[in-house]
């Protein structure tokens, strides 16, 4: 049993077919590129498979669990996290609250809890905090907890919408360009990390990134789409020397 | 039917009166990206310019007119500058919505400091032999429908403006992008004053209609009038012109028919209820553009 | 945790400063330096600081403008009046305005939720102005509603008294625009204080904990919080109702410090809203603390202004305006910040606005 399987996904904009006929089979444990030129449509996959949108045709099933047109909660719930391309953090918070609120499905207390102070309050909020600083330090950002999100450097702030979206506990980790606007040092800790997380947490990753040297570097299997479409699938190192995908990325002539 | 047709015109008068004021508040918004709370205290300022003009000093009409066109004009620009300019890059809109409520609050104890709390009779700019029209069974205001002409010639000429106008086109682009805007050389604190200037001078003229319509002219005259344009111009999508024009007469309309029909004393939670349909049907105003966050 | 421990010393800051404020006025007033105008004020004083907390929980702390804030007061306000004047024979003094406090609370949450539902699907301003609209609609409804009550029981009616068909015992309990007169004078400043720290550390405790995170995350970004499972919905819903319901308390205090209770625009209509608005954004958008320190300060100044007469009001609203640029505009804030070392809050709002252009 996959653990992901994308069966004939379409979405429709207006006139526009943004994403056409798409499949995918993504085994658990796979570390899985998705990639192709501005607007292919790759972010829109995420969204589709987040759902964030709803599909206009197609079936995405997660362990065999039929997921597609569920909200974004439940699927986060089901097992699916992710981080963006342009970053959303809660920015108004700390590193450490950042994660926490990824925590929150994990941990429960009641809120009449919060409000009296009673004792499983301090008890969650003392697990939840080592939760957090446990996830903080795969990124080396447990030095940071008390920092305001916002005031963390672009590369930091990348890494922890992932320690964000671990903090989830998913089945699958969806990373939409997490090596953007890195410079070749923070890229090559951010290969690390992520190595490090799928072996320290058997995490499953499908990740879009224009970065090729990332992408040949540490995925074994790629998509790559085009207009929408898929061009072609398969081991990293077939793809990447298929005629049709060099025309796509340097143009026709 | 003929009296149907009577409260028709009397809620379209009124309702033009409100689009008038609501143009200058969608204005303001789609420039300023602020809500003018004190657009509303400005029009009871202008009413107050033409009635020391026209009663008070004796000149005509029209010269009350301009005075008040000029005078709220100036207003405006100044309100901006002292004001709101200061909090433009505050990086909270509710700053300058609660600097805006200051300078509401501050309009009306300085009117109520120079004009007392009681009412005064406004006289209206339409002359007393001239005050009704009787055309066979109708009997009509004279004022209801130099409302409604007026407030069309407005939106026409305000049309004309932004769209064959030099400064016109600078208003649109800096509604669209106030950074590229100044990219492009358009002078955007010039752009914003001509917006507050325009606004208020139109501001101005609603404030002698309504006035003339409804004689009565108090420091607080401007406030419920006020609310009633904001809602109108969301109603009709906030940043619209033709919004805030379809919003004003729809509001004006559903106003009178309610108080003649259903009931004078909810008639206001007639309207607002209205308002909720329709926002909940249409979460961005009839006329608005719907804008899906980038994901 | 540092961080922990950093937010609830300031919870406790803020917790301590209410109970300082009244200690002091205690003893203030056991030695007779307050004169009868201002012990006329502490009432009204607990009222609208715990209108600040409550709309600060809806605009600070969960993002979204509310417009109409005095619409839950007001039902409050009416509810327990309602049932202060119903039961006013048959209970204790204090039994009794518990109970009305709590009424005021109960049906002024049931609006918050049932309002909530259509209000919190959409957005900003448009948000901001359908809360207008439902606080107007509540105000204008009061004012047309009739009560009555003989003895075969309640007798309601929108239309006028007479349509009650009372009969010659019968008391009228709510008077159309007259609203209800003879609540019996049950609030004092001791209660006052306490709804006001009861409310206060609600508030802080909840948005210091799980419930309060995933608040601020959807205030943060939406989209983020529900991409962590966050469920939406309801913890807007649960932040608007809770707002509801304290402002529904303050509407029971305020109403049982009154003998005639009507709802007329100067205390519950917009512009009531507003001047709550007006206190959360002067204390600073977020800061339970600020907004507190924001409404007594609002709500003094009149009366220090007294001496002035006629100017009072337009020296109010100057004050207002500076207070409101000096606060809020860039120059001046880097200024404050610089020469006010230490200020959690304000340096958490300056650091956060440096990366953002406007909400």
């Amino acid at each position: 049993m996959a653990l992901l399987e994308i069966k004939n996904l379409s979405i429709q904009f207006g006139g526009l077919r943004a994403v056409d006929d798409f499949n995918l089979t993504v085994e658990k444990g796979d570390l899985y590129g998705l990639i192709g030129p501005n607007g292919a449509g790759k972010t829109t996959v995420f969204n589709l498979l987040t759902g964030e949108y709803k599909p206009t045709e197609g079936v995405i099933k997660l362990e065999d669990k039929d997921i597609t047109g569920m909200s974004t909660i439940d699927i986060n719930r089901a097992g699916v996290a992710r981080t963006f391309q342009n970053i959303r953090l809660f920015k108004d918070q700390s590193v450490l609250d950042n994660v926490k609120i990824g925590l929150h499905n994990q941990f429960r207390y009641s809120p009449v809890a919060a409000v009296l102070r009673l004792p499983s309050y301090f008890a969650v909020e003392k697990q939840m905090n080592e939760k957090a600083l446990e996830l903080l330090a795969v990124f080396d950002l447990d030095t940071e907890a008390d920092t305001l999100a916002s005031n963390l450097p672009y590369g930091k702030q990348r890494k922890l919408e992932i320690a964000r979206a671990m903090a989830t506990n998913p089945k699958l980790l969806l990373l939409d360009e997490p090596a953007a606007g890195m410079n070749p040092n923070e890229t090559e800790e951010l290969m690390e990390d992520i190595r490090f997380i799928r072996e320290k947490f058997g995490m499953t990753i499908l990740l879009i990134e224009h970065d090729m040297r990332l992408v040949s570097g540490i995925c074994e299997k790629l998509t790559v789409l085009n207009f929408g479409r898929i061009l072609t699938q398969g081991p990293t190192r077939d793809v990447l020397s298929n005629p049709e995908v060099i025309k796509a990325y340097l143009g026709d002539d | 039917m003929v009296s149907f047709i009577a409260y028709l015109i009397n809620g379209l008068s009124l309702g033009s009166i409100y689009a008038i004021i609501a143009i200058g508040y969608t204005m303001v918004y789609g420039i300023a990206k602020m809500l003018n709370f004190a657009h509303g205290d400005v029009i009871m300022v202008g009413a107050y310019i033409a009635f020391s003009v026209i009663t008070t000093a004796g000149m005509p009409p029209v010269v009350g007119l301009i005075a008040s066109m000029c005078g709220c004009m100036l207003l405006g620009i100044c309100i901006e500058k002292i004001a709101y300019k200061p909090l433009r890059h505050a990086g909270s809109s509710l700053a300058v919505l609660i600097t805006a409520i200051g300078v509401s609050y501050f309009l009306q104890n300085m009117a109520l400091i120079i004009f007392t709390s009681n009412p005064k009779m406004f006289t209206s700019i339409i002359p007393m032999d001239k005050m009704t029209i009787q055309a066979g069974a109708f009997r009509i205001q004279t004022i209801s429908l130099v409302c409604i002409a007026v407030s069309i010639v407005l939106v026409l000429l305000l049309q004309l403006f932004i769209n064959r106008t030099r400064p016109g086109q600078a208003m649109l682009a800096c509604s669209q992008d106030r950074g590229a805007a100044s990219l492009m050389g358009i002078s955007v604190n010039g752009t914003i004053s001509l917006t507050f200037a325009i606004g208020s001078a139109m501001a101005g003229i609603a404030g002698v209609l309504l006035c003339s319509a409804y004689p009565t002219l108090s420091p607080y005259t401007g406030s419920m009038p006020g609310i009633k344009a904001f809602v109108a111009a969301v109603f009709g999508g906030i940043g619209s012109i033709p919004g805030a024009m379809i919003g004003g007469l729809l509001l004006g309309v559903i106003e009178i028919l309610a108080k003649t029909y259903i009931s004078s004393q909810l008639s206001d939670a007639i309207v607002f209820s209205v308002l909720i349909v329709v926002l909940l049907v249409k979460p961005t105003g009839l006329m608005g553009k719907v804008v899906q966050e980038k994901v | 945790m540092n961080n922990i421990k950093k937010t609830s010393r300031n919870n406790m800051g803020t917790i301590g400063m209410i109970i300082a404020a009244f200690v002091i006025v205690q003893i203030l007033k056991t030695a007779g330096m307050i004169n009868s105008q201002m012990d006329g004020l502490l009432v009204p004083l607990c009222v609208y600081a715990t209108m600040a907390v409550s709309l600060n929980l809806v605009v600070g702390i969960l993002g979204e403008l509310s417009l109409g804030h005095a619409g839950f007061m007001c039902v409050g306000a009416f509810a327990s009046a309602f049932f202060s004047k119903v039961v006013e024979q048959s209970m204790g003094t204090f039994p009794r305005f518990l109970l009305a406090i709590l009424v005021g609370g109960a049906v002024a949450g049931v609006f918050g939720f049932l309002i909530g539902i259509p209000v919190l699907r959409l957005k900003g301003d448009y948000l901001a102005i359908v809360t207008l609209a439902f606080g107007e609609i509540i105000k204008n409804l009061m004012n047309v509603l009739y009560v009555g009550r003989d003895a075969a029981g309640l007798h309601f009616s929108i239309k006028d008294a007479a349509s009650l068909n009372l009969m010659e015992d019968g008391e009228m309990i709510i008077n159309g625009p007259l609203g209800i007169t003879g609540t019996p004078f049950d609030a004092n400043f001791v209660v006052g204080f306490l709804i006001l720290l009861i409310s206060t550390v609600v508030v802080l405790n909840l948005t210091n904990s799980r419930t309060g995170r995933a608040i601020m995350a959807i205030r943060d970004n939406r989209i983020a919080a529900g991409s962590v499972g966050v469920p939406i919905t309801k913890y807007k819903m649960a932040a608007f109702t809770l707002s509801a319901v304290i402002a529904g308390c303050a509407g029971a205090l305020y109403s049982h410090n009154l003998s005639s209770l009507i709802a007329t625009p100067a205390r519950f209509g917009y512009n009531m809203s507003i001047l709550f608005l007006v206190f959360v954004v002067l204390g600073g958008i977020g800061s339970t603390r600020g907004a507190i320190i924001a409404s007594i300060i609002l709500t003094l100044l009149p009366e220090v202004l007294r001496f002035m007469a006629d100017y009072r009001m337009l020296i109010y609203s100057i004050i207002l305006i500076v207070m409101m640029i000096i606060n809020w505009n860039p120059k001046s804030r880097a200024w404050i910040q610089k020469h006010r070392p230490g200020n959690v809050i304000r340096s958490r709002r300056e650091a956060s606005e440096a990366g953002k252009e406007g909400r």
